[in-house]
């Protein structure tokens, strides 16, 4: 059963991914996606973006590695072996590109426990930061330019669900 | 290349379809460039002392996967300003062999004022659904 205590957490802005090239071709391997701004750098600039864009799910590798922060926390009891994804959700205010440096804010909206099941919703609030800027301030209003949002709920099953 | 014109487009309209394979190669591929790496896509005795019938793909590798439907007719990875869906069934993966999954994209909305599309894709292993409410907002 999902720790109910953590349900309106926030964690502050994280280290920042640095958004590779090869990471971006590599992930769109992955994902079987041909098209050519993921992989070509002309095509990419031939739509405008200054390098290659990353797939429409890639800030899920952002997300997870934020998410880490709660789910991998002893005291929120989380079993991730007894883990099932239930949905996800990517809004992109701009694209992610490579040489994106990415911060993320992580909130834990909701947990929910019905019978042995745990429903625990998280969302990650992705920002670029600015190219000079090396870690997040955490005077700054805003860690900086908002990329993408991405909402995931995670079903947990007790030990006799 | 050439991008759709919404002025053309009207609810009901099929963008297209595809077939998609996924071998246990793809589950290994898709656990090391996400980071994934929870067992239960690679390793069966895992996957079954977790109540599964067998290793499962990712279920971010098949939302992941059938958007390049969507991606290849907007013409721009960009263009994909929403995306998202509910997991519905997990895909299981057959060692040796392939899962197979199946697209459908259908216009569900033309906001010609917001210059929007959503696409809704059907996405079925052996005619069950493995996704639900698999909808992506396209601007064009």
């Amino acid at each position: 059963m999902a720790n109910a205590d953590f349900e309106g957490r926030s964690y502050p802005a994280d280290a920042p991914y640095s958004v590779g090239r090869e990471k971006i071709r590599e992930f769109a391997v992955a994902v079987g996606a041909t098209h050519p701004a993921h992989h070509d750098l002309v095509a990419a600039r031939g739509l405008g973006y200054p390098d290659l864009v990353a797939p429409p799910t890639f800030a899920v590798v952002v997300a997870q590695r934020t998410e880490s922060q709660y789910v991998s926390d002893p005291e929120a009891d989380i079993d991730f072996s007894r883990v099932v994804h239930a949905d996800e959700r990517f809004t992109h205010h701009r694209p992610i590109v490579a040489g994106d440096e990415l911060t993320t804010v992580l909130h834990v909206d909701r947990i929910v426990s019905r019978g042995p099941i745990s429903m625990v919703t998280t969302r990650c609030e992705i920002y670029a930061m600015a190219q000079h800027v090396e870690v997040p301030s955490p005077e700054a209003d805003t860690p900086g330019e908002h990329v993408a949002t991405v909402v995931s709920t995670l079903a947990i099953r007790g030990e006799d669900a | 290349m050439s991008r759709p014109d919404i002025a053309t487009l009207a609810v009901g309209d099929v963008i297209g379809s595809r077939t998609v394979t996924f071998d246990r190669a793809a589950l290994v591929r898709y656990a090391g460039a996400s980071g994934d790496l929870n067992p239960i896509h690679w390793n069966d005795k895992f996957a079954k002392d977790a109540g599964l019938p067998g290793v499962i793909a990712h279920g971010m590798l098949t939302m992941g996967t059938v958007v390049g439907l969507v991606v290849d007719w907007a013409g721009d990875p960009g263009a994909v300003v929403d995306y998202q869906t509910r997991f519905t069934k997990p895909v299981e993966v057959p060692n040796p062999g392939t899962a197979l999954i199946e697209v459908v994209g259908t216009v569900g909305v033309v906001d010609a004022d917001a210059g929007t599309v959503r696409v809704d894709l059907a996405v079925t292993v052996d005619g069950a659904k493995v996704l639900v409410r698999a909808q992506a907002l396209v601007r064009l």
